[in-house]
């Protein structure tokens, strides 16, 4: 059961961005490109998302466990520390590049396209960069 | 604004917002992708579930060109300046603990201060970049 959750999970989300073409990476251009005919879209995928999810998690949170696991399992990082800020940044210059987000690029793997493959390989490269070299901050 | 499609951009929406909660109320879990693929690739733990997730996100626009006979989207070019952005985007959210499924929608969900501050920068060097590139 827990697989086919994970599966149900996954998949709802993609179709999500499938259906509001935030799988399109001219889409998602569209709308951080400030400087051209300006596409408001992909704000209104992050208030529909928001809605559902932020109204679900205040009726559900207090419960003592999940369905189909024992426990919970949320971030406890509370600090607004400089590697989230820097990662953030230099994330966010990736997306604007292209118009990729990790989501997106995942899904639009199965269009076969080239681009695409590659995008996602340097990605999980860049993944495993940035577990051998961690940012050289402590916490601020 | 004429390619503005607010309709599908809701619906869009909220079915990732379903998809996210989801993977709360069954298995406690934080859908954030970025996370969840890089440790299924470099972690040890807990592979089958996230691996199931995965293949959820790679199903879904096969699912959607069922149901919508015109369904189509853009890829970017195979080009050295895609693989840079790969890399910025794997390193950034690696650094930074999540991306926008994370941070965007599921901590600013649970109104984490962390994560409104990670996606008001990464929104902001986003528009940014895009602004100045194009």
């Amino acid at each position: 059961m827990k697989l086919l959750i994970a599966f149900l999970a996954g998949l709802l989300m993609s179709v999500g961005m499938a259906i509001s073409k935030m799988i399109d990476p001219q889409k998602v251009l569209a709308f951080l490109d400030l400087s051209g005919d300006w596409d408001p879209s992909l704000a209104l995928v992050m208030a529909g998302a928001l809605a559902v999810y932020s109204v679900g998690y205040r009726l559900f949170i207090h419960k003592p466990a999940p369905l189909f696991d024992k426990q919970f399992y949320l971030p406890t990082a509370r600090y607004i520390d400089k590697p989230l800020l820097i990662g953030a940044a230099v994330f966010g210059l990736g997306w604007g590049m292209v118009g990729y987000c990790p989501g997106p690029a995942i899904s639009a793997l199965s269009s076969g396209s080239s681009g695409t493959l590659g995008f996602v390989l340097a990605m999980i490269a860049g993944w495993f960069i940035a577990r051998k070299i961690k940012l050289p901050f402590t916490q601020a | 604004m004429e390619n503005f499609t607010p309709v599908s951009a809701l619906i869009g929406g909220a079915l990732i917002g379903l998809g996210t909660l989801l993977l709360l109320v069954g298995l406690g879990r934080i859908a954030g992708i970025s996370g969840i693929t890089s440790t299924l690739l470099f972690q040890k733990e807990d592979k089958l579930w996230r691996l199931a997730f995965v293949l959820g996100l790679v199903a879904g626009p096969l699912l959607t060109a069922l149901f919508y006979q015109d369904f189509s989207y853009s890829t970017p070019e195979l080009s050295p300046f895609t693989l840079a952005a790969g890399l910025l985007v794997g390193l950034g959210t690696a650094w930074g603990s999540g991306c926008t499924s994370g941070h965007g929608v599921c901590g600013i969900g649970r109104f984490s201060p962390r994560s409104l501050a990670a996606t008001l920068v990464f929104m902001l060097f986003g528009v940014l970049a895009a602004s100045l590139l194009f």
